[in-house]
């Protein structure tokens, strides 16, 4: 199979979910006798020769410096038009969520998202979570296919690695419309709090049902000398502030402790704080996707846990 | 201004996950179903534009008969008035499916914002906004998570990137936006707005009124199956005095954090 890595450049450097994606691509070219070419818009990092593809396809364009969808899907549909690649396959970052679809209708080709794996026994397919990561789905489609993988699902210290030749190729953009404008980046005024460095975290999700009941757990995590955290809804519903949200849009945290209370453990969450040394789950559905990553797994309802183990600690103090 | 609002409904987080005999779908028996969460939200953020500029709010739903009540829910709200695509062979479109249909339904009312959720809860395809923009030939933001309205020809949206970061976009109208959750804070219906809202008008389309011979479609569930445990996990089970007492030896002896 003829694969196209696209390779997300991000000030400079690559995306740590492209160089997993990479990976797998070496795989999938292992598995069915074939070759991956690498894509990236217009830098190319030192570290990105050091792997071992065919080829490093780099593309020039002064609109390609920055991030912007209508030039990217352009710039793209060229290459897989001169290239006839039999998948393109990509990293499921915030960025590629915002182009790739497009560029898929354009080209009337499947795009299958957020996969986990891939299969080639039978027939290629791929692997995707459906319903809130309680099921897996293997999804059948023609080639070519635009396919994205999620944080993950491969290792990228398992790539191989090789040098690898560049071939430049200059576009003139100059027609896409200018319909879509993007401004400056920032980052938010970073909050008091650092969850980066917290040796113990007590995390509530929205199993704790409402804003009166955050002080039972806040007991908790004070008990344990713990910080809290939490999932993004507690956040959406004005329960604790932005700030104390783990997960990719929030902070990515590596205590040696990680206490998940009414947490489902949805992909976004997991990527936050699935570097812990410890998690313990506490959920009361036994199939929650928490209990993927938990060391130690509590099925029972967290109003009847959380007050007595916290009273429990304290004794032991 | 005129802005449509595509709504889906989805099984709410409390419902049985069951996968059926035919292993590609799921057993209907004991579901509830609910608005898809970023749909609320963005139905929130296109009636807050309405009632700071002016113009109308639709909403737009495909589904299976049980879906009427999504429309329903949202002219309860403020909606003014709903579209109904309803038919059983469009239940396993894919997202290009779909979007091929919203083209088709959307295209001559001429919207000049397309709101839809980031993605749903149960297939979280993230693709429907965007495909309809290409489609349609609209400007598209993703991960919406402010809107500032600059004048009847533009907006200006805060989209959501990784870790914190932020990047304000300017698009010209008309646009699809697809939204993020905590871009504000969805209202529930009035008592006087569900009274209301039996007087608005819902028009029902099944695939006799499309002009398309053939839905495309460009992937298919090939086989649905519980994932296999990749984790070891110690679970602790007994009476909440006997597990809290377990918990509390990990803490102290395993973890050692006490
Ligand atoms: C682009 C994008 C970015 C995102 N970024 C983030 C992010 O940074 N961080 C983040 O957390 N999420 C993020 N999300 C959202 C994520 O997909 C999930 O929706 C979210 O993590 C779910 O939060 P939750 O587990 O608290 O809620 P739910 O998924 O609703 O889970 C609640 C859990 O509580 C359990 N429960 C309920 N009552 C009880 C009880 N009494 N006792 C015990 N258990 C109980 C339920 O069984 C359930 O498992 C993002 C999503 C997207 C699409
Ligand atoms: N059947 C549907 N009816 C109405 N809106 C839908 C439907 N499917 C998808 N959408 C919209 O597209 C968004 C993304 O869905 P998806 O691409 O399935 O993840 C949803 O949040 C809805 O706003």
């Amino acid at each position: 199979m003829k694969i196209l890595a696209f390779i997300q450049i991000d000030d400079g450097t690559i995306n740590k979910m492209s160089v997993e994606t990479l990976a797998g691509a070496q795989k999938l070219a292992a598995a069915t006798d074939g070759s991956v070419t690498a894509v990236t818009f217009g830098a190319v990092p030192d570290e990105l020769k050091t792997f071992k593809m065919n080829e490093i396809l780099n593309i020039q364009a002064a609109e390609l410096e920055d991030y912007s969808p209508l030039y990217f899907i352009e710039a793209l549909s060229r290459v897989i038009a001169s290239e006839s690649p039999d998948t393109v396959v990509f990293g499921h970052t915030y960025q590629v969520r915002d182009w790739v679809p497009r560029l898929s209708a354009r080209l009337k080709l499947p795009f299958l998202v957020d996969c986990i794996g891939f299969k080639t026994d039978d027939a290629f397919t791929v692997t995707r979570q459906v319903s809130q990561g309680k099921i897996n789905a293997d999804m059948a489609f023609e080639i070519p296919a635009l396919i994205s993988f999620q944080s993950g699902a491969f290792r990228a210290d398992e790539i191989e690695h090789g040098t690898t030749a560049v071939r430049t190729l200059t576009f003139d953009l100059a027609a896409v419309p200018k319909t879509i404008r993007p401004g400056e980046k920032y980052q938010q005024s970073g909050g008091s709090v650092d969850l980066s460095h917290a040796k113990v975290i007590v995390s509530v999700g929205r199993g704790i049902g409402k804003a009166e009941n955050i002080p039972m757990v806040t007991e908790l995590a004070d008990a344990l000398s713990a910080e809290l955290g939490c999932s993004r809804p507690v956040v959406d519903y004005g329960w604790l502030p932005h700030e104390r949200q783990v997960g990719s849009s929030g902070q990515t945290v590596t205590p040696k402790l990680y206490m998940a209370l009414g947490i489902s453990g949805a992909i976004q969450h997991q990527v936050g704080m699935k570097g812990a040394d410890t998690i313990i789950a506490i959920n009361k559905d036994e199939n929650a996707p928490i209990f993927e990553i938990a060391d130690i797994g509590v099925v029972a309802d967290l109003f009847e846990i959380v007050p007595r183990l916290t009273e429990s600690i304290k004794e032991k103090k | 201004m005129k802005s449509c609002v595509l709504i889906k409904q989805v099984p709410d987080g409390d419902s049985p996950v069951v996968i059926a005999d035919d292993q590609v779908s799921l057993k209907s028996a004991g579901i509830s179903w609910t608005t898809n969460e970023t749909d609320s939200y963005a139905l929130e953020e296109a009636l807050l534009l309405k009632e700071a500029h002016g113009g109308e709010v639709v909403v737009c739903t495909i589904g299976k008969d049980s879906a009427l009540q999504v429309v329903k829910d949202a002219l309860a709200k403020g909606a003014d008035r709903g579209i109904f695509i309803t038919d059983p062979q469009f239940d396993h479109l894919d997202s290009y499916g779909k979007a091929a249909i919203f083209a088709q339904v959307l295209k001559a009312e001429n919207f000049d914002l397309i709101f839809s959720g980031l993605q749903s809860d149960n297939s979280s395809n993230a693709q429907t906004g965007l495909i309809l923009a290409e489609f349609l030939g609209t400007a598209h933001a993703t991960m919406v998570i402010g809107t500032e309205w600059v004048d009847d020809s533009k907006i200006k949206v805060n989209r959501e990137l990784e870790a914190g970061w932020f990047r304000w976009t300017e698009l010209d109208f008309p646009a699809s936006l697809t939204i993020q959750s905590g871009i504000n804070k969805p209202r529930y219906a009035s008592l006087r707005g569900i009274m209301l809202m039996k007087k608005k008008p819902i028009t029902t389309i099944t695939s006799g009124d499309l002009k398309m011979d053939e839905i495309p479609t460009l992937s298919r569930i090939k086989k649905l199956y519980i994932p296999r445990k990749t984790k070891e996990t110690v679970f602790i089970s007994g009476s909440p005095e006997e597990i809290v007492t377990q918990l509390t030896d990990k803490l102290e002896n395993e973890i050692k954090v006490l």
